[in-house]
């Protein structure tokens, strides 16, 4: 009996040493969500705040969709309703003091121009975005056109 | 019937045999305290949070759709139950909403609005219908907490300071909901709705 008990007191405390050796719960990859290892639930990064300054910003190119330069937090955009379109459509954009959806969202797929938002273009989120204070997750080398522009004629002129 | 209504009406007009004035006065006061203050309890109860969403119509779906909106979880955590909005504060116009309320216990009874499809079926003239109420009122109950003497112009955007200082110079019939509809639940089918 005495035998059995101290068997199975060193079986449960090898298993509890392996539970916890790296190479049962190895290290997470450092991708998007950092340290820690696999079996561990680390703590959720903080909500990147809304942003509070309306400041609208230039396109980078020139088919970029805007990006919102509000918050737009609970906007209902869905088959019932369609919050954006309440300050953006045709009709309230000048009492609202919102640029209008530009004409191409009024194009069915055959270039037609229809009375209302098409329902390909309805749901504005597909496209615009707003911006928050996050840290970028990934690095980007994008250069807006511009810079391409003038760096292309620097090089020209050397 | 006419006989037993004459008996009765007699036997209100005698004076009491056995009790006495006292008794009967004091036993009258006691009685009327004990029957207002468990009236008024059973009121409170039915403007409880807790009471409206005993039903699964009202939980599963305004309730729910409360949930996301700023007037459920905000930054410094002052909420709205339902009846801060959907019941009046004083009394008069609170009884008034009560006997109303009495049509929504037929509803429950009957099942109108007891499934989602039932539901969004009456979303936009059950909506109508508290966007006359608030329209009707001035928007009373969002003025028991809102209050343009206490709103900070300079601290809204330029567009909503305009509104706000606008509609509080009285130029105009705007009130609350006529712009702030869809706060707190998600909107119906707005299109031939005028707003």
């Amino acid at each position: 009996m005495k035998k059995l008990i101290a068997i199975l007191l060193t079986a449960s405390f090898a298993m509890v040493a392996t539970a916890e050796s790296p190479s049962l719960s190895p290290s997470a990859p450092d991708g998007l969500r950092e340290g820690g290892t696999l079996g561990k639930v680390g703590d959720a990064p903080p909500i990147a705040g809304d942003p509070r300054d309306v400041k609208r910003e230039v396109r980078n190119y020139p088919e970029q969709p805007p990006v919102i330069p509000h918050s737009i937090r609970g906007y209902q955009v869905d088959k019932r309703f369609n919050r954006c379109l309440e300050c953006h459509s045709r009709e309230s954009a000048p009492s609202a003091g919102a640029p209008m959806v530009s004409v191409t969202h009024f194009m069915d797929r055959n270039f037609q121009v229809r009375a209302e938002v098409t329902p390909g273009r309805y749901f504005c989120t597909q496209c615009h975005v707003p911006q928050t204070d996050a840290e970028a997750l990934v690095e980007s080398d994008f250069k807006p056109i511009d810079q391409v522009i003038r760096q292309g004629a620097r090089e020209d002129s050397q | 019937m006419m006989g037993r209504l004459k008996y009765y009406w007699r036997l209100l007009r005698k004076p009491s045999v056995h009790y006495s004035l006292g008794f009967l006065t004091l036993g009258g006061f006691l009685a009327g305290i004990i029957f207002w203050g468990g009236f008024n309890t059973a009121l409170e109860v039915t403007n409880t949070e807790e009471f409206c969403i005993g039903c699964h119509e009202m939980y599963s779906n305004p309730y729910q759709e409360l949930k996301d909106t700023i007037h459920y979880t905000n930054r410094s955590g002052v909420r709205a139950e339902c009846s801060d909005c959907h019941v009046p504060h004083d009394w008069t116009h609170k009884i008034g909403r009560k006997m109303e309320a009495s049509k929504e216990v037929w509803g429950w009874l009957f099942g109108t609005i007891d499934t989602p499809e039932k539901f969004e079926e009456k979303r936009l003239e059950l909506a109508q219908r508290e966007w006359h109420r608030l329209k009707a009122n001035d928007s009373l109950e969002c003025r028991n907490c809102h209050e343009f003497e206490s709103m900070d112009f300079t601290l809204q955007d330029p567009r909503a300071a305009e509104a706000h200082s606008t509609a509080l110079t009285g130029e105009g019939d705007q009130t609350c909901i006529d712009c702030h509809k869809g706060i707190a639940h998600e909107l119906p089918d707005m299109a031939g709705v005028s707003r």
